[in-house]
């Protein structure tokens, strides 16, 4: 089931290159799958997914994440009894959530978290949300986002959540300026990052989200903000309403992404480019020797990107610019050509953007190509593998630490080590 | 509403998953929003498939729910139908495409595609994946049997029968068939068919061809198998070869099925030696926790009394369409038959019954490191880690063996047993350390705390011997001179109290 929307008429992008977009069957994971990383960022948040036993499952089985512990996340499993009306799945709900809370003291921040089931019920969640938080604030902040496959993939899941944050985070009156880092990073590269704006003098520097709900940052008029990733359009837009800037770079992957995010912050604090460079100049030094190491192994090497997490474009553009990989498709989920301005200036003319998926389609047009290495998700990697082509795991480039400088070697081992071990396998 | 950590079942469209995929030429229409291709990686990453399975997801969008849902399906159905070409196909909705009612079954009729399509209803708001499993089954059992087929031992003069329920995704399902196969070949009896597990359209016709059916797994097997039996009057099997025992009496069971001698077994493997030599003394009445599907749990705990001569001290299992032979077996072994899919319920249990073995899933895999109690896995739901590279069923006379190896693997060996009892306090060789052979650094116990409504206090001399007890006695320790004490009222546990429990209750 292929729409061929647009082919060469997106001329609001650097790139000239037409986008082939699809709509079929996606193999990817709906929204909920970003509580994954979300419930262990937020350490007093909790995620209680309104929805089927469906997203239980999804949540245990696919993301891999069976810890431990008992999780910070739950799913409220909407049973027959619950769709004979929406009044007693309101009742329902809140029932749940007081088992809940309950349960877990020590919850002082719950996210009411949308499904598909939930949006087709029409469950209002946003309301719920409101009704709830009257019974239980300023204990418990109750706030709402939809993970719902019908309307999120994978990681605008974590759009969702902290566009839902956005209107709870205090106003930031002060006159002088502040960078708000937007976009959950693992801690290892917040911290990286700190002492870098610190030696920089850009500065006070927020992380959003925060590890803490007492702990959310402020936001006001002389708000910069830097986006760490690239998935998050509905969270900038709504920080942009309360006034916060939006400096344009491109996203920190590599050495040259990472130099220019930096630097877009650098110039709104007017640092000098001596400083500049003396600050950035050992750990890019560092960087630049660790990736020297995967030359060898990735330059001339064809890779085809299958959509999974937005991450796509800046990845792509890494591994053609730094590493000289060879780009044939580069699929993303969605395209945002705003945010993704920069990124799509430094690719290269003849490669094929693709937005969307129709999924065997797309197979057809990989096995055609027969790149050097598949990026894709979990279900497409082991079929793929047995079809002779070698394949990296997409999702391990959301949970493992792959921006900025320290991580520039690691972020490059993640593409080197399948086509390593397929060289060093003789069975 | 429910509220769940963690789930033992999928919904009903992943049992129907898990059909599709076993077999070989039909292909599954699944009306389903984005994100439900999930399911696809439990069988390409956990069972590592080397195919996508054979599903075809319609992924419609909230921009298309104002529109025709029921034209994205259609199109859908074609392409997979052109594509694929199946030679039979499934249709069904998973919840959220149960909610917008477009009828799938209907759709593709209207399409009038050349091959039999089984329409699937699984209620996915009450029913779940093992039901999923058995009515998938059922269903396309009854759109492609043949009706008119002659049975084969008529014309071999051999008996025949099918084997009925292994799918993929299956705990072991792969190495069981192989097992179960082999003993039947042994014993004179043909195998007709095995399915869904890799089974075609056309072997499926086939299944009327059969005297009987043995009935592997009864949680995905017994509904096409009872209405096999009504059809075509072909009986079925009810014990499970589960362990040495119930391999002898399944044995028995299909003898009388096809109306041949019970023949001569001379091996039964190595389980019966294995348990019978002195080495094996010390399994003596372990206590043993069993949790899993019913029908595994229910043969776990066979094989632990009779088998290995442990004590079942609990015994439960998450489906309660089965829950009645639990019920039943728990009489047996006089213990509280636990019922229930509630993850932290199962929990609770396992830390007040202070097991020194637990025989789960994966999920009670988790509850018993926290605990700091040796594990064995049972049952589903499976992990990567449950489907070995080598052969490894659970069922016959090879499967006892590796029961027993699985099982007994994770205790504190013999003589380690004692060394821990008479030198307690060696600095490297000491409970807090985990058995020797697991790496000497498993996980340290955590014993659970007494009971907050207990009056009963410990004197700090007698807590101090307690620390002297090896760890998987400890908790047993603490329980019965607990019990000991509230029994005669005493409030303060002496050291006394707590070798006067020892006298009281032995070991």
């Amino acid at each position: 089931m292929t729409v061929l929307l647009d082919r060469g008429c997106n001329t609001n992008t650097a790139h000239s290159a037409p986008v082939l977009r699809e709509r079929g069957q996606r193999e990817v994971f709906c929204g909920l799958t970003g509580i994954v990383w979300l419930h262990r960022k937020m350490q007093d948040a909790f995620f209680l997914i309104v929805g089927s036993r469906t997203c239980a499952h999804l949540m245990q089985s696919a993301a891999g994440v069976m810890i431990f512990a008992e999780p910070r996340f739950a799913t409220a499993i909407i049973e027959e009894r619950d769709l004979a009306g929406l009044a007693d799945a309101n009742d329902e709900l809140d029932k749940t959530v007081q088992r809940l809370l309950a349960r877990r003291p020590d919850i002082k921040l719950l996210f009411l978290v949308g499904s598909c089931p939930s949006e087709v019920i029409k469950l209002d969640l946003s309301r719920a949300a409101q009704r709830l938080s009257k019974n239980y604030s300023p204990k418990v902040r109750i706030l709402n986002y939809s993970g719902s496959g019908i309307e999120t993939t994978f990681t605008q899941g974590e759009d969702a959540c902290l566009a839902s944050l956005v209107p709870e985070l205090p106003s930031d009156d002060s006159s002088n300026p502040s960078l708000l880092v937007v976009g959950a990073l693992a801690d290892v590269v917040e911290d990286q990052f700190r002492r870098l704006f610190e030696q920089l003098g850009v500065g006070p520097v927020r992380f959003f989200p925060s590890g803490s709900a007492d702990n959310l940052p402020a936001v006001g008029p002389n708000t910069h903000m830097l986006l760490a990733q690239p998935f998050l359009s509905e969270t900038a837009r709504l920080l942009e309403e309360r006034g916060a800037k939006r400096l344009s770079a491109p996203f920190p992957l590599g050495v040259e992404g990472t130099r220019a995010w930096l630097k877009a912050a650098a110039s709104a604090w007017r640092v000098s480019d001596t400083k500049f460079e003396s600050v950035i100049e050992m750990p890019r030094a560092r960087a630049e020797k660790a990736l020297e190491r995967y030359r060898n192994t990735l330059s001339g090497k064809s890779i085809f990107f299958f959509p999974d997490s937005q991450l796509e474009i800046p990845l792509a553009r890494f591994l053609s610019r730094e590493l000289k990989m060879s780009l044939t498709e580069v699929g993303t989920p969605y395209l945002h050509k705003d945010h993704l301005e920069q990124e799509l200036a430094m690719l290269p003319q003849d490669i094929q953007l693709s937005e969307g998926q129709d999924v065997d389609k797309q197979l057809d047009r990989c096995r055609a190509e027969r790149p050097d290495l598949s990026v894709c998700g979990l279900g497409l990697a082991n079929p793929l593998e047995a079809e002779g082509l070698t394949t990296k795991w997409a999702i391990e480039l959301v949970f493992t630490p792959i921006q900025g400088f320290e991580q520039a070697g690691d972020l490059a081992e993640l593409f080197a080590r399948p086509l390593r071990r397929r060289m060093r396998l003789a069975v | 509403m429910q509220l769940s950590v963690w789930t033992y079942e999928g919904p009903p469209h992943v049992g129907a998953m898990r059909v599709a995929t076993a077999m070989k030429d039909v292909h599954y229409v699944l009306h389903a929003p984005q994100g439900d291709t999930y399911a696809d990686l439990l069988f390409t990453m956990i069972e590592r498939r080397n195919v996508r399975p054979p599903v075809t997801y319609t992924t419609f969008e909230a921009r298309d729910l104002g529109a025709d849902t029921a034209e994205i399906f259609k199109r859908a159905a074609k392409d997979a139908f052109d594509r694929f070409k199946p030679n039979a196909m499934i249709v069904g909705a998973s919840c959220t495409a149960e909610l917008i009612q477009d009828d799938p079954g209907g759709l593709t009729k209207a399409l009038a595609l050349p091959i039999p399509v089984a329409p699937l209803e699984l209620p996915s708001y009450t029913r779940k994946e093992n039901w999923g499993a058995a009515e998938t089954f059922y269903q396309l059992v009854r759109t492609l049997v043949d009706r008119e087929a002659v049975k084969l031992s008529t014309a071999s003069g051999r008996p025949s029968c099918n084997i009925i329920g292994p799918t993929a995704l299956g705990f072991r399902h792969r190495d069981d068939v192989k097992e179960i196969s082999g003993l039947l070949e042994n014993i004179g009896i043909d195998v007709n068919v095995v399915a869904p597990l890799n089974a075609c359209a056309a072997d499926i016709a086939r299944l009327s061809a059969a005297d009987f059916n043995v009935v592997l797994y009864p949680e995905i097997g017994d509904t096409a198998a009872r209405w096999l039996e009504r059809e075509f009057h072909q009986p079925f099997t009810k014990i499970v070869p589960i362990g040495v025992g119930a391999s002898r009496d399944f044995i028995k069971e299909v003898c009388d099925l096809a109306g041949i001698e019970h023949p001569d077994i001379a091996d039964l493997g190595n389980m019966p030696w294995w348990s019978r030599s002195i080495d094996s003394t010390y399994l003596t009445g372990k206590r043993v926790f069993v949790f899993g599907d019913a029908t595994h749990a229910v043969a776990a705990a066979r094989v632990a009394t009779e088998e290995l001569g442990f004590e079942v001290v609990g015994l439960g299992c998450y489906n309660r369409e089965f829950a009645r032979d639990v019920r039943t077996a728990a009489k047996r072994y006089d213990v509280e038959p636990l019922i229930t899919d509630d993850y932290l319920a199962v929990e609770d249990a396992i830390a007040k019954a202070q097991p020194e073995l637990v025989l789960g899933t994966q999920m009670e895999r988790h509850i018993a490191k926290r605990l700091g109690i040796p594990c064995a896995v049972i049952s589903a739901p499976v992990h990567v880690q449950d489907f070995p590279a080598r052969y490894s069923p659970q069922m016959g006379f090879e499967g006892a063996n590796v029961l027993f190896d699985t099982w007994v693997h994770p205790l504190v060996m013999g003589l380690e047993e004692h060394l821990l009892h008479m030198f307690r306090n060696d600095f490297e060789f000491n409970d807090e350390a985990g058995a020797s052979h697991l790496g000497g650094h498993g996980a340290a116990a955590q014993e659970p705390s007494p009971e907050t409504d207990n009056i009963i206090r410990w004197d700090p001399a007698a807590e101090k011997e307690l620390k002297k007890i090896p760890f998987f006695v400890r908790g047993k320790a603490r329980r019965n001179t607990e019990s000991y004490a509230a029994e005669r009222q005493i409030q303060l546990i002496s050291v006394d109290t707590l070798y006067d429990a020892k006298a009281h209750y032995g070991r």
